[in-house]
C-alpha cells in the first residue's frame, strides 16, 4: 500500500511537470498579451518597461525556471489583468466552483439511484421505460443549451428564478456559500440542476445494470425465501453489493463535474473557476491559465488516488500493490 | 430505423443547404437588417415569411440553421475520422508490437483519459488559439486515445487466434498481418465507438463555440448559432437559440440512435 502511494505520488510529479512544462510553453507561443494589455497610444519606451515589468522580455526557458522556481514556494505568478497573484484568484474563485458541483453531485445520487432501482426492478414496465428514455435523452442533450432552455422557462416566462450569480451568500469558516440562505438557493437551482443532468443520467443506468444483474443473483434469492420484505432485499440486500461501481463512479464523476463546470458557469454567470478560465483565456491571461490549468490537474490526480484507495476499502477483493499504479 | 432515416435526412439538408434554403444567410445582399430579430412565421420585409424567425442581422433561422449543421457535421465528421486513423495505428502498434512501445502508448492514453474531454480541449484551444483547423485539430487530440484503447483491447484477444498464426507460418510481412488480417477482424467495435463519437465530437464542437473558444464568426456553426442568440433570450427572443438547439438535438439523437443499431447489427453474439 504504502509502496503504491509513493509510486503513484511519483507519477503525479511527473504528470504536473510535462503538464507545466506543455501549457507553459503552448500558451507563450499564443498571440501577444501586450497588445492587449497596453494603451494602443503607449510609446515604444513605455511598451518595453511594461514588458519588462511583466518579464516577458526574458527568454521562453528562463521564464520557465522562474515560473517553477515560484511555485515550489506556491507563487503561481501575478495575473496580467488584476495584478494579484493567480493562485490567490484561483482559490477566491474556488468555493463556488465546488458548491455547484457538490449539489450537482447530491441532485445526481438522490434523484438517480432511486430511479435507477426503480428501473432495475421493472424493466419492461411503461415507467421503466420512461426512465430509460429518460436517460438517453440526459446523455444527448448538449449541457449548455438545456442551461439557457431552463432559463427561458424558468427566468425568462414563468419569472420564478434568477438567471445569473450566486445570490446572498453567507460565510462558512470564512468562506462565502450560497446554500446557507433562500436567496442563494433560488441562484443554486438551476445552474446545479443543469450540472447534474449527464451524472443523473449516468447513475439511472449504472444503478439500473447493477440491480437487475443482482436480482438474478442467489442471495436476493435466498432473501427473498427467507421471508423478508421487498424493501428489506432491494434496500440492503441489493443495494449494498451494487454500491461498490456507483461510488466509483461518483467519485471518478466528481472530476468531470469541476470542469464541466466551466460551461455551466458561462451559461449562468456563476463566479467560479470556470468562469475565470474562460476570461482569462479571452485576455491572454497567461499566469491565471497556466495556474488553474495545475490546480485542477492536482485536484484530479488527488480525486483519482482517493477514487483508488476507496475503493479498495469497499472491496476487499481489490489489492491495490498487485494492480499497476 | 427511425433514427438512420433522420441522420440521412438531416446530411441531406446539409449537403443540399445552399439548393434549399429559402436565402443564403451569409450572402449580404440578401438580408435585409430591418428584418432583424423577427418571431418565427413573421412576414418579412421582402414578402418572405421566416418560418423560424430571424437572427439580430435579419438571418432566416432556417438557412442559418441548414449552413450551420453543415459545418457542424462537417467537424464532426472530420475530426471523428482523423482520429479513428490515428488511435487505430496506436492501438494496432500497441498491441503487435507489445512491450516497451505498448507500455508507453498506453500510459499515455490512460493519463489522457482520465481527464475529461472538454477541459483537455479547452486548454488545446487555450494553447492553439481558434479557427477551424484548430478546432478539428484539438477534437483529434482529444479522441484519438478512445479508439487506441478500443483497438488495442479486440487486437490482443485476435492476435493469438489461429488465423494470425497460420498468417505468420506463412512468413508474411508483419504490416500484411497487421493491416490486411488483424485490422479487418478489429473493425466493428470500433465502427461502432467512432459513430457514437461523431455525435460527441459535434457536442464538444457545439460547446466550445458557444464558450466563444471555438470556430470563428464567419463559419456559424450550430454551436455559435445557440450562443449568438443567447444574448437576446433574456428579453424572451428565444427562437434565436431555441430553433438551432434543436437541430444539435436531433443530429446527436439521430446519431446515437444509429450507434446503438450498429451494435447490435455488428455483435457476433445476437442472432441476425
Amino acid at each position: 500500500m504504502l509502496v503504491y502511494l509513493i509510486r503513484r505520488s511519483l507519477q503525479s510529479v511527473v504528470v504536473l511537470l510535462a503538464m507545466s512544462l506543455l501549457v507553459f510553453v503552448g500558451v507563450y507561443a499564443v498571440g501577444n498579451p501586450i497588445d492587449i494589455l497596453i494603451n494602443p497610444q503607449a510609446d515604444q519606451q513605455d511598451r518595453e518597461r511594461s514588458i519588462a515589468a511583466l518579464g516577458l522580455d526574458k527568454p521562453l526557458w528562463l521564464q520557465y525556471a522562474l515560473f517553477l522556481k515560484g511555485a515550489l514556494t506556491g507563487d503561481l505568478g501575478n495575473s496580467f489583468v488584476q495584478g494579484t497573484p493567480a493562485l490567490g484568484l484561483i482559490l477566491e474563485r474556488m468555493p463556488a466552483t465546488l458548491e455547484l458541483a457538490v449539489v450537482a453531485m447530491l441532485i445526481a445520487i438522490v434523484l438517480g439511484i432511486p430511479l435507477g432501482l426503480w428501473a432495475g426492478m421493472k424493466p419492461d414496465s411503461l415507467s421503466g421505460r420512461s426512465i430509460m428514455a429518460g436517460s438517453i435523452l440526459g446523455f444527448s442533450l448538449p449541457t449548455f443549451w438545456v442551461g439557457l432552455m431552463l432559463i427561458m422557462v424558468f427566468s425568462v416566462m414563468l419569472g420564478w428564478l434568477p438567471s445569473n450569480g450566486r445570490g446572498e451568500t453567507r460565510l462558512l469558516f470564512g468562506v462565502p456559500v450560497s446554500f446557507l440562505t433562500v436567496d442563494g438557493w433560488r441562484h443554486l437551482i438551476m445552474p446545479a440542476t443543469n450540472l447534474a443532468l449527464f451524472n443523473l443520467a449516468l447513475m439511472i443506468r449504472l444503478t439500473r445494470a447493477g440491480t437487475r444483474e443482482a436480482l438474478l443473483q442467489d442471495y436476493v434469492k435466498f432473501a427473498r425465501a427467507k421471508g423478508l420484505s421487498n424493501a428489506r432485499v432491494i434496500g440492503v440486500h441489493v443495494l449494498r453489493n451494487i454500491l461498490i461501481p456507483i461510488v466509483t463512479v461518483i467519485g471518478l464523476q466528481f472530476g468531470s463535474l469541476i470542469a464541466f463546470a466551466i460551461v455551466t458557469e458561462s451559461v449562468f454567470a456563476w463566479p467560479g473557476m470556470g468562469k475565470l478560465l474562460i476570461d482569462s483565456i479571452n485576455f491572454l491571461d497567461r499566469p491565471v491559465i497556466v495556474a488553474y490549468l495545475l490546480v485542477i490537474v492536482t485536484l484530479f490526480i488527488v480525486i483519482n488516488l482517493v477514487v483508488d484507495v476507496l475503493y479498495s476499502a469497499l472491496d476487499p477483493r481489490v489489492r491495490l500493490a498487485d494492480a499497476k499504479g | 430505423m427511425a433514427g438512420l432515416a433522420l441522420f440521412a435526412l438531416l446530411v441531406a439538408a446539409a449537403l443540399l443547404a445552399p439548393l434549399i434554403s429559402p436565402q443564403n444567410p451569409y450572402d449580404l445582399a440578401q438580408i435585409d437588417v430591418l428584418d432583424s430579430k423577427l418571431p418565427p412565421g413573421s412576414l418579412g420585409g421582402a414578402g418572405r415569411h421566416f418560418w423560424l424567425g430571424t437572427d439580430d442581422q435579419g438571418r432566416d433561422m432556417l438557412s442559418a440553421i441548414f449552413y450551420g449543421l453543415r459545418i457542424s457535421l462537417f467537424v464532426g465528421i472530420v475530426s471523428t475520422v482523423c482520429a479513428l486513423a490515428i488511435g487505430m495505428a496506436a492501438g494496432l502498434l500497441a498491441a503487435y508490437a507489445g512491450g516497451r512501445t505498448e507500455t508507453l502508448v498506453m500510459r499515455v492514453v490512460d493519463i489522457q483519459l482520465s481527464f475529461p474531454a472538454i477541459l483537455i480541449a479547452l486548454i488545446l484551444i487555450a494553447v492553439l488559439g481558434q479557427g477551424v483547423g484548430k478546432v478539428i485539430a484539438a477534437l483529434v487530440t482529444v479522441q484519438w486515445a478512445y479508439y487506441a484503447r478500443t483497438v488495442r483491447g479486440v487486437a490482443l484477444v485476435e492476435r493469438r487466434r489461429e488465423y494470425i498464426e497460420a498468417a505468420r507460418c506463412l512468413a508474411l510481412s508483419p504490416a500484411r498481418i497487421v493491416f490486411r488480417h488483424l485490422l479487418p477482424n478489429c473493425l466493428p467495435p470500433l465502427i461502432v465507438v467512432a459513430t457514437v463519437q461523431v455525435a460527441a465530437a459535434i457536442a464538444l464542437e457545439a460547446t466550445l463555440s458557444f464558450l466563444g473558444l471555438g470556430l470563428p464568426i464567419t463559419e456559424p456553426s450550430l454551436g455559435l448559432l445557440i450562443a449568438n442568440g443567447y444574448q437576446y433570450l433574456l428579453s424572451g427572443k428565444y427562437w434565436i437559440s431555441f430553433f438551432p438547439g434543436i437541430a444539435l438535438l436531433l443530429t446527436i439523437v439521430s446519431i446515437n440512435l444509429v450507434a446503438d443499431q450498429l451494435r447490435d447489427v455488428l455483435n457476433p453474439r445476437l442472432a441476425r
